[in-house]
């Protein structure tokens, strides 16, 4: 083991002297959450690719060193040490999953290397410190906007939640839908939960049926969702579903087919809004991946993006540097909509509801709390 | 009234799926005295040869879906899996045939791991939509719905319960399966070929696996390479519940798992049982029963040789 | 009198404070060298019940999960009361502090442990295995829903204590009360049990003390190793401890020959690095991690070191390498 132990202290100068510019990415290649890493992955890739062909950023080209950790608790926190220490990249993008940001973003704050997580969306993740920042939305924001949408929009104030107690995702966003939901007139009749991997909620169906709400809000990830809404229509329950970020990818209505009708979700940005950044997006994600592009994909691109821009900003690689590039990022024309940082360094965007029609996302309406 | 009515078979529709599992599970247990836990993996290999045989026909022979396409795309994956099955066993299992019962676990491990990962390779790890196979039509009797899918799941699991039994109680290779199961070494000195036997037991195992996979699909369609995960430890514990080795045991596991399991999700705030306790109660009621009756409901309580 | 395994604990815990104080380990190399220090408690002491004692426990994820959380709970929200009645935070108060932590989370594992080996007597070999597996995914569902521990959204450990010095003391010390236990006249009893029940019964041991003893002792150090996590990772989610973290630790056992220490540790580090090794090679890691587990249990299945009889003094000598 002596030769790790000697080579760690090689490359001293690493990515500052070299003529690339390296960024470490980690990511749920493989394991539970699997598809939406690669998502993401594909998604950085892509962007990086495009600035590279465009001949890259500051005269050099961008390597992106990207590590799999697997969906498993504990990784995320020795691959960034691995990326910061080994590799000496000069910023990071990751992770998708909240639990493992939070785990990763301590270190990166400790060594001062900047991190642009994708799709983490627990407002803990960039109170870690003045190095952490997203190009999401957070909970709290989403929840507000489901509710607000539910009571102003589509006038529903009776509500069953129906949640994956697997996923700190889906509990944060039910809690804060709940909060605002409650605060501003609406009543949850029932909590409901399920665990990721399940396959039937007939059970939890049946007994949100028996009290007949008005809507249910379904704040999970888009391969249960699927099911849930057929089981539910199949059950005779007639009332919208509602969800979030986590629904948005084509599979979605492929599993739920004609379920899937009339239901309602905010996203991050919808595939036929017709700005160019948009398009362009659509197209060349399909072309190389031979798949429609998802949230999760949107987010990595542009989290890879806005990373580019701010180090082109920065007009090098320092890591203070990038962090007051990627800090004053304003007005940034991403897929994702128009991003601008804020101080608690999320990204400041409306959210888009999206509806459902003959197996099609269309875009519903513009909302912010 | 209607609504348990309703929870009842919601419960026994789920139970039946775990049933089914739990069956491939039981019959290689019983034989071979080890738990093969790459079996939910097998389901979802399953599953997979369902998905791209079901798309190849419908393609290739612009077949739709009906009972005949059904038909063929369960045979034929119960084919390829019980291939599958037979190589896992002649590869990984058969070298360590006098080892002991550990190892084999250990290896049988190394196989589910190796099923997952290079699932999440080849086929790729995001979910894919089952085709619909089967038209499924649903019921509306007395307020209570039930759709063909959750009916031919059941009659499928009884029909192969009755069909297993009679394999193994009746036949001259299931005489030979219990011969195995009750001593190895006598049992080839009685001019029995107990590889034939293992090897037999394991594709026929691996094809319940593969018939689990599919209709399972046909209920939900949806599926993943790590869609054998959960279902596998369900099954497993539906197996051990109703006396694993004993195969109207582990259908009557199945069933019991999946009831409590939608009744707790319906009721258990009844008691003070939050819903997100589900997956736990069928640990404490597993638990509970092997407390009161050590080797299961249905198993025979083994009586230890001085 | 110091006798040879003394001086070899003692050596031990000498040397990890000397790496931990004197050499400057690059950040990666060092994490990876706890994990190994981690896993070698975590495997170590469940080979005392399915090594040793011939029980077949799937839920030491379960007991880690327990004594992290509580450990974590303790330096979190007790860390104000600590400093406040001993004062300024300092080198020595604040081992202290974490010792106390560690050992609270030790013996809350331990009182699990001690709830799993009761029902653990009138089960045997498969049957216990899916109750002790049942037992660890309870405890996963319970933390899922403790709001005052993040529930599965997760819990963030307020200091990083954990480090070299710490890792491998415990290690030593782990290594050092099992090897002397079995190794012992009392603990012949646990090989007992393991190698024929009813024969030991028949000669007077008591095989459900031994039983017993073996599940609170390994749920006391997995707890142990579960605190050491806590404040070393600084994130916990119950996601980290379900069964399949049990069964990396049972990989390990296994592979390194069911009770032997020495084998077993082996495999620990083995186990730990090879994963790092194996990162070049992204999506295809764990396929190629799955094939080499498979090819290993193929070609060496009574383990690694399993089936090789050592002299007693070498058992002592890899108690000081640890």
């Amino acid at each position: 083991m002596s030769f790790t132990f000697a080579g760690c202290k090689k490359n001293e100068n690493g990515a500052n002297g070299g003529d690339v510019i390296k960024l470490g990415e980690y990511a749920c290649l493989t394991g539970l959450t699997a598809s939406f890493g690669t998502a993401s992955h594909n998604g950085a890739i892509l962007a990086i690719d495009a600035a590279n062909a465009e001949g890259g950023v500051l005269g050099k080209k961008i390597k992106l060193i990207t590590e799999d950790d697997q969906s498993k608790p504990g990784e995320a926190a020795t691959i960034v040490r691995k990326l910061i220490s080994r590799d000496q990249v000069s910023a990071l993008i990751g992770e998708i999953a909240s639990s493992r940001s939070l785990e990763a973003a301590p270190i990166a704050q400790q060594n001062k290397v900047p991190m642009v997580s994708p799709g983490s969306t627990n407002p803990n993740v960039t109170k870690i410190g003045d190095y952490i920042f997203r190009v999401c939305f957070i909970d709290e924001f989403q929840g507000a906007v489901m509710a607000k949408f539910c009571l102003n929009s589509l006038h529903k104030t009776k509500v069953a939640i129906l949640k994956d107690v697997r996923q700190d995702y889906s509990v944060g966003f039910a809690q804060y839908f709940k909060d605002y939901f409650t605060k501003n007139g609406g009543t949850i009749i029932t909590e409901q939960s399920y665990s990721s991997g399940d396959q039937d909620f007939k059970g939890q169906l049946t007994s949100i049926k028996a009290i007949n709400p008005e809507a249910i809000f379904v704040p999970g990830y888009y391969n249960e969702v699927g099911l849930i809404a057929r089981q539910a229509r199949e059950l005779g329950i007639t009332v919208p579903l509602l969800g979030g970020d986590g629904w948005d990818s084509p599979t979605l209505t492929q599993i739920g087919g004609p379920a899937m009708d009339g239901n309602f979700f905010s996203n991050h940005f919808s595939t036929d809004d017709q700005a160019p950044v948009v398009q362009d997006f659509v197209k060349r994600y399909t072309d190389r991946f031979h798949r429609e592009p998802d949230a999760m994909a949107a987010l990595g691109y542009d989290a890879a993006r806005v990373l580019i821009d701010a180090i082109n900003r920065a007009g090098g690689v320092d890591h203070e540097k990038i962090r007051d590039a990627l800090a004053a990022t304003k007005n940034f024309e991403g897929v994702t909509g128009s991003i601008t940082i804020n101080k608690e360094r999320n990204a400041e965007k409306p959210a888009k509801v999206l509806t459902i029609k003959d197996g099609k996302f269309h875009f519903y309406e513009s909302v912010s709390p | 009234m209607n609504q348990f009515l309703q929870q009842l078979i919601n419960g026994l529709s789920l139970g039946s799926i775990y049933a089914l599992i739990a069956l491939g599970y039981t019959m290689v247990y019983g034989v071979l005295r080890f738990i093969n836990f790459a079996h939910g993996d097998v389901y979802m290999v399953g599953a997979f040869s369902g998905y791209y045989l079901g798309g190849w026909l419908m393609r290739a022979f612009g077949m739709h879906s009906s009972i005949t396409l059904g038909m063929l795309v369960l045979v034929g994956s119960m084919v390829i899996c019980a291939a599958a099955g037979l190589l896992i066993e002649r590869l990984a299992y058969r070298p360590l045939r006098n080892s002991p019962r550990l190892t084999v676990l250990i290896t049988a491990i190394g196989v589910s791991l190796f099923l997952e990962y290079s699932g999440q390779v080849f086929f790729g790890p995001d979910p894919k939509p089952f085709p619909a196979i089967i038209p499924n039509k649903e019921f509306l009797i007395a307020g209570l719905t039930i759709n063909s899918n959750q009916l031919i799941v059941l009659v499928v699991t009884a029909l192969l319960l009755v069909g297993l039994s009679f394999i193994v109680l009746k036949t001259k290779m299931g005489m030979a399966m219990r011969a195995l199961s009750f001593n190895p070494t006598a049992c080839s000195l009685m001019g029995i070929n107990n590889n034939v036997i293992i090897s037999f037991t394991f594709g026929l195992g691996s094809a319940l696996a593969a018939a689990a996979g599919i209709l399972a699909s046909l209920n939900y369609p949806v599926i993943n390479p790590l869609m054998g995960l959960l279902p596998g430890i369900k099954a497993f514990v539906a197996a051990v519940l109703g006396g694993i080795g004993n195969i109207p045991g582990a259908a009557l596991g199945g069933l019991i798992l999946g009831v409590a399991e939608t009744l707790i999700v319906g009721y258990g705030a009844k008691i003070h049982v939050p819903p997100s306790y589900r997956d736990a109660v069928a640990f404490v009621l597993l638990i509970a029963i092997l407390l009161f009756k050590p080797s299961g409901l249905l198993g025979k309580g083994q009586v230890e040789k001085v | 009198m110091l006798d040879r395994s003394k001086i070899a604990l003692i050596g031990a815990v000498i040397a990890s404070f000397l790496v931990s104080q004197f050499i400057g380990l690059d950040p990666y190399f060092s994490i990876v060298v706890i994990n190994i220090g981690i896993n070698i408690i975590l495997a170590v002491s469940l080979n005392l019940v399915n090594g040793y004692t011939g029980q077949f426990s799937l839920g030491h994820a379960g007991f880690m999960a327990v004594g992290a959380y509580v450990s974590a709970a303790i330096t979190t929200f007790g860390s104000t009361k600590w400093f406040q009645w001993f004062g300024a935070a300092n080198t020595l108060n604040t081992g202290a502090f974490f010792v106390v932590a560690l050992l609270a989370g030790g013996l809350a594992a331990a009182l699990a442990g001690l709830l799993v080996g009761v029902p653990s007597l009138r089960l045997r070999g498969d049957y216990l295995a899916i109750a002790t597996l049942g037992f660890g995914e309870i405890i996963r569902v319970i933390l899922q829903n403790t709001e005052t521990m993040g529930g599965s959204r997760g819990f963030s450990v307020s200091s990083i204590y954990t480090n070299i010095f710490w890792t491998y003391s415990l290690a030593a010390i782990t290594v050092y009360v099992v090897l002397n236990l079995v190794n012992s006249a009392y603990g012949r009893g646990f090989l007992t049990v393991r190698d024929d029940e009813i024969a030991a019964e028949a000669i007077g041991v008591n095989t459900t003390k031994y039983k017993v003893i073996a599940f609170v002792l390994a749920a006391f150090f997995a707890g142990i190793a579960g605190g050491l996590y806590a404040h070393f990772i600084g994130y916990l989610t119950p996601e980290g401890f379900s069964f399949m973290k049990s069964i990396e630790i049972i990989v390990m056992v296994i592979l390194g020959g069911m009770g032997n220490t020495a084998g077993v540790i082996v495999a620990a580090i083995l186990l730990t690095i090879l994963p790092e090794v194996l990162r070049p090679v992204q999506q295809y890691r764990m396929v190629i991690y799955s094939l080499l587990l498979i090819i290993l249990m193929l070609t060496r299945p009574q383990g690694i070191f399993g089936g090789i009889k050592r002299p007693a003094f070498l058992s002592r000598k890899k108690a000081a390498s640890a």
